[in-house]
């Protein structure tokens, strides 16, 4: 891997005695923007935070452009963290809080003035220079973060959470921002998340944690489309998972028989991959509700509960009546055990 | 109770506390102001000359000058104690943290004449420190506690994450904590100083046994006055520091909203 800009070398993190990583190996590539997708508790923050050097690793390695930083004090790492809280100094104007870093680094005057009102621009935060942080919405708060670490020019911008503070019309915006930062200044981004779709939307790869280890890694498309494990296919939306024993879906309520020949020890399908309305078997409507393009059902079977979801055209089953449903092998996705 | 009946009795104890309150205060006022050789309430006749007396008694001046030193300096360096204390005890998750936050208001709970009587036997006489130092050992200890309150509560929004910022922007430790941490706590420690430098001018248990010959606080050296003149110089000289008090909280509370601390 050439192009390898981060590289984590059998990166071990404990909190007192607690592991919280084991050995992590991951390499992220120069300006490539790279999500830490899991659950809470899965190691990505413990993982993002040994990156800026808040952390101290109990042994392994990070390099960054080639140079083993892991002794490295975070103050001169050179390495950029906007805040899940955006820990912004509550004292200091906006223009004063993007000017902290480049005062410490006793530069000219100019200079100071120049970048840090090039870096409210940046954000689109023009003319705010004066406002304090308990004066702006949650979204400028969260701009002006960004533009404090930006003016730093750091090797790498960590994102703790970015989306995750914002309500829904502003996560929008500030995703396109993000991405539009990204690609003007070409800087390194690592962002933590637990949002799927917030994974999928941002990144260019996704590196899928749980409990301290890389559960799968890939493109977006290569991860909704071809999750590996269970783990990964229900945090990406394969709703309906099953064993497969002797030609027949297996769950712990029941069985029912398989249409096709598999050798995978585990099958998936999303609730959109699951045929309503026609098919051998059948199940008894729990719940339903209208999501636009389609309806959801929530289908009692042999199996237990299927999650289906139905083309808007047919007509509605109201709960309690009976629909026939199939799970087709051109939708399935087998997985690992 | 009808609503009539109910805010009368609320205006009868509101009454009631402010006399309790601010009863005291007029009748001392008054009683420096009275036109007699003795002390005596209701006034005989009004004077300003007890008030001007007080300037001229050599002892109040002296005993002044070391209560001001005293509530000044060592209200500073209980800060200078007090601060990194109620930071450590907020920041880090120490063992032992509860017990040191009771060890740290002891001096509030136990009574003064006991720290008094303690620091004298314990401290004072084996150490054979000078009245002065002994005093000064003394303020700056009653005031530790408040110190470490006050300050301890105006931290405790102050989230760690900002530090943590400011050290991934370049900053070291040190700098984090005199760039981000020490100006959002501005307000308390200015309400912390002044909380400590009244309860330490005002101190008299611990004093009482501290003090030596010639070296008196002021309250003490009042008390002494008394046994000896008694005349109405006295409550004019309490009413002048009663006034004195008001006007640092008054200013206190116009300038930071002290109330919000303590």
């Amino acid at each position: 891997m050439s192009d390898t800009y981060v590289q984590l070398t059998d990166l071990t993190l404990t909190y007192g005695q607690s592991v919280a990583v084991p050995e992590l190996n991951l390499g992220i590539r120069e300006g490539e923007l790279i999500a830490l997708l899991g659950p809470s508790g899965c190691g990505k923050t413990t993982t993002m935070r040994a990156i800026a050097g808040l952390l101290a690793p109990a042994s392994g390695r990070i390099t960054i452009d080639g140079r083993d930083v892991t002794r490295v004090p975070a103050n001169k790492r050179g390495i950029g963290l906007v805040f899940q809280s955006y820990a912004l100094f509550p004292h200091l104007n906006a223009f004063e809080n993007v000017a902290f870093g480049l005062r410490l680094q006793k530069l000219s005057a100019n200079e100071i003035t120049e970048r840090t009102l090039q870096g409210l621009a940046t954000v689109g935060l023009t003319g705010y220079d004066k406002r304090k942080p308990a004066e702006m919405s949650g979204g400028q708060q969260q701009r002006l973060a960004l533009a404090r670490s930006l003016v730093m020019q750091p090797k790498v911008l960590l994102l703790d959470e970015p989306l995750s503070n914002l309500d829904a019309r502003l996560r929008l915006e500030m995703r396109t921002e993000l991405q539009r930062v990204q690609k003007e200044t070409g800087v390194t981004m690592v962002f933590v998340t637990h949002d799927q779709a917030e994974a999928l939307a941002l990144a260019d790869r996704i590196v899928l944690m749980k409990e301290g280890r890389i559960e799968q890694l890939g493109t977006p498309a290569d991860l909704y489309a071809r999750p590996e494990t269970a783990f990964a296919a229900e945090f990406m939306g394969f709703e309906n998972i099953f064993r497969v024993e002797g030609g027949k879906v297996v769950s712990d309520k029941g069985t029912l028989p398989l249409g096709f020949a598999t050798t995978s020890p585990l099958l998936a399908w999303r609730p959109d991959g699951v045929t309503v309305g026609s098919g051998p078997h059948e199940g008894r409507v729990v719940a339903t509700s209208f999501a636009g393009a389609h309806r959801e059902y929530v289908l009692e079977s042999a199996l237990g509960p299927i999650k289906a979801d139905a083309d808007i055209a047919l007509p509605r089953v109201e709960i309690g009546e009976t629909l026939t449903f199939d799970l087709p092998e051109a939708t399935a996705r087998p997985l690992a055990a | 109770m009808n609503t009539i009946g109910r805010t009368t009795a609320n205006w009868i104890i509101l009454g009631l506390t402010l006399t309790f309150l601010i009863g005291p205060f007029l009748i001392i006022i008054l009683a420096g102001a009275s036109d007699t050789e003795f002390l005596a309430f209701p006034p005989q006749g009004l004077t300003l000359r007890w008030y001007a007396k007080v300037f001229t008694v050599e002892s109040f001046r002296a005993s002044f000058m070391l209560s001001m030193g005293l509530a000044i300096f060592g209200t500073l360096l209980a800060l200078v104690l007090g601060v990194p204390a109620a930071y450590a005890l907020n920041r880090y998750d120490l063992p032992g943290a509860e017990t040191v936050r009771t060890i740290v208001a002891a001096p509030i709970i136990v009574p003064g004449i006991i720290v008094g009587l303690a620091l004298l036997r314990y401290v004072v006489v084996p150490l054979d420190v000078t009245v002065t130092m002994a005093l000064f050992m003394a303020h700056t200890a009653l005031v530790l506690p408040y110190a470490v309150r006050v300050v301890s509560s105006s931290m405790h929004n102050l989230r760690g994450d900002m530090e943590e910022a400011a050290v991934l922007l370049g900053c070291s430790r040190f700098q984090a904590f005199t760039k981000v941490v020490l100006p959002n706590i501005r307000g308390g420690v200015l309400a912390a100083f002044i909380l400590g430098f009244v309860t330490s001018f005002n101190q008299v248990p611990v004093s009482l046994f501290l003090s030596g010959p010639g070296v008196r606080t002021l309250p003490i050296d009042m008390l002494a006055y008394m046994e000896i003149t008694f005349d109405p110089s006295v409550a004019a000289l309490s009413a002048l520091l009663a006034f004195m008090s008001l006007a640092i909280v008054f200013v206190a509370e116009r300038l930071l909203g002290f109330s919000r601390y303590v």
